[in-house]
């Protein structure tokens, strides 16, 4: 079925096969390569912001993610995938999506759900309905709710303990002024990554030039990051300006609790994510209204809900492909032909 | 001149590398003629026609060798004088068998007298008799399937035509067979341009050609100087598939040809540059259809040249004239790379509707592993008529025909838009083919059952 091959040789010489005899060139793995590459500025601003911590979760998810994408397609007596780079992909995005100080062994246990439980077990690469690294996050959220939402403090306030987007909701709950006066330095700093949080979604910067990479390499379209952050913004604009004491600037909505990385990297998943570009935009607004509703409404509100806004959103997908199918060319008029008789 | 963009522009579509620089200089060169021609009488859509000569007849150049037979099919002629020196089955281009009359050439033929007779005077006759000609000559569609001409140029009369679209567009990469006609012949196509829209009684005539053939295009402008007013030749983006009709007609004039329908359904009517060659050569020369202008070309050719041959001319004569095959030759292609058929062997003749002979190297036809779709959208997006071909191939895979049916798997033209942008490399020409099939033979059964 997939590894069905065209081409086959006919006689000694020549090869038939059905048309088109052109392809564009491009691959499922070269697109795999693109994140990857789009990813090494966020790598290299969690190694620099969180040191050996960064280094060890990703080391430790891209091992434990390939190791058991390869177990798993030999179990299932499937074809080796570890060279369509998706397992790479899945290892370094769940490791940029983990707070520093996770011990090692739920690294792993994440990164075997991940692959395992995400993605193997619908079929591998292209049948899996959720984004794995972000199904590992939520598992490992839940399992181990504790480690995972433990900061062990960067360099913006060694003290803290907590993200930015935890700080103000606690802050807004005991009634207290918001803790961040969103001055320039702060600014500049929140910009650069220099703060709590998951190792590799702190940088905008970072993730930024990345999804510029993919754009410019045509990995992803502009329609779910533009929809996604566009969405936060506007809704975070409106909060401020009905209620300023208790809400914050949208820059700082934009900056933190891992908004960039998910609109860019996670919510352009093409493999959980609609297929036409009104789809993209349905689904890009969607994940920023469940954002910021998980982020704000005022009980058990969830500060970094960006990673359950785009699992929700990833269910809706075959509905929203459904919804925003092309119009097929002439279909129109053969019904108002039809009409007519 | 009247010279202008395209006023629209379908939905979808792709850019392919053209290719075309190999030849697209180069004169057309009439080609030695064969000692053999292996003539097919299946070289359009319809019927074959019915041989009317047997072996070891002598014939004369453009001697009818087999008649229509039935509403849909084409005269077939003697491309040159000669002996039948057999009748008997061979391969088609696109990749059928069908019986083939074989000539053994006669190279010391006097030229004699053209079979049919000049109509030189054509703008004072009947359009009736004009038409005659065209069903008499046995042309067909040139650019594409080999529709019969005649049968589209007489539409019923419920369907008035107001608008006749030549095409020129060529969107098929490596191809310049109508390039370099349209360059060189110009008056010729016009000719029979207007040939064909006395046929018509249309008014309007829309020249299509895409606008990396801008030779061509100022060489029938020129041609048309003396246009009447409304005769117009339209650039089109350079955009695969430009060439198709019914994308064509809409870039041209923001017609819908309704789904399942035809163009004269929005009065329109769209013929091949070629076609119009091959109308102007039947009526004021008074010569049936029997040769064409064809590319042969690719990296595993010597010599990539223009040809304009005899139909029923060998593969392997052209590329023995182009100066052979070289030695990394994996795949040989008759028509473009995007819907042209793959031939298991050189021995095959070229017939009316071959625009081209691709012969590509071993570099570029490394096997490949097909994979699931990762969902990513490009084929949707290449689609020229909105379908999504990610979702028709993966019913097509689960046996799921009904559901393919009702997402309209049937509207596909196989135009390989979709397959050409997949990353997964999915067989998605394949699939649709294969779904289309099981349909019409459902389809087919059925009718035969109301019958019964
Ligand atoms: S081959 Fe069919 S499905 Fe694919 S792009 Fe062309 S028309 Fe659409
Ligand atoms: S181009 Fe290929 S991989 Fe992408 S959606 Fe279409 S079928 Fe799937």
């Amino acid at each position: 079925m997939n590894t069905e091959q065209q081409n086959t040789a006919a006689g000694p010489e020549l090869v038939v096969g059905v048309s088109p005899h052109i392809h564009s060139g491009a691959s499922v793995e070269r697109i795999m390569l693109d994140v990857v590459i789009a990813l090494l500025p966020a790598v290299a601003a969690a190694l620099y912001f969180f040191g050996l911590n960064a280094a060890r979760l990703i080391v430790t998810c891209v091992a434990t993610c390939l190791a058991t994408e390869w177990i798993c397609r030999r179990l299932m007596g499937r074809n080796n995938t570890l060279g369509d780079f998706s397992a790479l992909v899945t290892g370094l995005l769940l490791a940029l999506n983990l707070p520093p100080g996770l011990p090692t062994w739920m690294a792993i246990a994440g990164g075997v759900f991940a692959i395992a439980v995400a993605k193997q077990v619908f079929g591998g690469l292209g049948y899996n309905p959720f984004n794995p690294a972000l199904a590992a996050r939520a598992f490992l959220l839940i399992s181990f709710t504790g480690p995972m939402t433990t900061w062990s403090a960067s360099c913006i306030d060694a003290t803290s303990t907590a993200t930015p987007l935890g700080m103000v909701k606690e802050a807004f709950k005991a009634g207290a002024p918001a803790p961040f006066a969103m001055d320039g330095g702060l600014t500049l700093d929140f910009l650069l990554g220099n703060m709590n949080g998951c190792i590799g979604e702190t940088s905008a910067i970072a993730l930024l030039i990345g999804a510029l990479y993919l754009l410019y390499r045509r990995v992803i379209t502009w329609h779910i990051p533009v929809a996604f952050i566009g969405t936060v913004a506007i809704y975070a604009a409106i909060l401020h300006a009905v209620n300023p004491a208790a809400s914050m600037p949208v820059h700082f909505h934009l900056l933190t609790g891992g908004l960039m990385l998910g609109a860019c990297f996670m919510a352009t998943d093409m493999v959980t994510t609609p297929t036409t570009a009104r789809g993209r935009l349905i689904f890009g607004v969607g994940c920023g209204l469940l954002t910021m509703v998980l982020r704000t409404v005022k009980t058990g509100a969830y500060p970094e809900g960006v990673s359950f806004a785009i699992l929700i959103m990833n269910a809706f997908t075959p509905l929203i492909n459904r919804a925003t199918r092309h119009r097929i060319f002439g279909a129109a008029e053969a019904a108002k032909r039809e009409a007519r008789k | 001149m009247k010279v202008s963009p395209a006023p629209f522009l379908f939905r979808g579509g792709i850019h392919p590398p053209d290719s075309k620089t190999a030849t697209a200089a180069l004169p057309l060169k009439d080609l030695p003629l064969p000692a053999r021609l292996e003539v097919s009488t299946s070289q359009h859509l319809g019927a074959p026609a019915a041989p009317c000569v047997a072996v070891g007849d002598r014939v004369t150049a453009g001697q009818l060798i087999a008649k229509a037979s039935g509403f849909i099919s084409a005269n077939v002629h003697a491309p040159a004088a000669g002996t039948i020196a057999a009748i008997r089955e061979a391969p088609t281009p696109t990749g059928r068998t069908a019986t083939a009359i074989i000539i053994e050439t006669d190279a010391d033929a006097p030229a004699g007298e053209p079979p049919y007779k000049p109509i030189p005077d054509w703008r004072e006759q009947a359009p009736r008799s004009l038409l005659d000609r065209v069903a008499e000559a046995g042309i067909v569609g040139m650019g594409g399937a080999g529709f019969p001409t005649h049968v589209k140029l007489s539409p019923p009369g419920d369907k008035p035509i107001d608008t006749l679209i030549l095409n020129g567009a060529e969107c098929e990469p490596f191809l310049n067979s109508d390039n370099r006609l349209l360059i060189e012949r110009a008056e010729q196509v016009w000719e029979g341009c207007q040939i064909i829209r006395r046929i018509l009684g249309a008014g309007t005539i829309r020249v299509a050609i895409e606008d990396n053939k801008r030779e061509a295009a100022k060489a029938l402008a020129a041609a048309m100087e003396s246009a009447p007013d409304d005769a117009h030749i339209h650039l089109l983006k350079t955009l695969y598939p430009q060439g198709s009709e019914k994308q064509q007609i809409y870039s041209v004039t923001g017609r819908t040809v309704p789904m399942g329908g035809l163009p004269m359904d929005v009065g329109c009517v769209v013929e091949n540059v070629a076609t119009a060659y091959a109308v102007w050569d039947a009526v004021v020369n008074g010569r049936p259809l029997t040769a064409r202008a064809i590319t042969v070309t690719g990296d595993a050719v010597n010599t990539p040249t223009n040809w304009f041959a005899p139909v029923g001319t060998s593969f392997a004569d052209l590329v023995a004239a182009s100066g052979g095959a070289r030695d990394n030759l994996a795949k040989l292609i008759a028509g473009g790379p995007m819907m042209g058929f793959a031939l298991p062997s050189l021995e095959v003749a070229m017939s009316k509707t071959s625009s081209g002979l691709l012969l590509f190297p071993r570099e570029c036809v490394r096997p490949y592993r097909s994979m699931a779709c990762i969902n990513c959208g490009r084929c949707v997006e290449a689609c020229p008529l909105g379908l999504m071909p990610n979702e028709l191939s993966q019913a097509a895979e689960a046996d799921d025909i009904d559901e393919a049916e009702n997402r309209h798997v049937m509207d596909c033209f196989e135009c390989g838009a979709c397959a050409y942008v997949c990353p997964a490399r999915r067989p998605l020409v394949q699939h649709m083919r294969r779904a289309k099939a099981v349909i019409t033979q459902r389809r087919r059964a059925a009718a035969q059952q109301k019958k019964t």
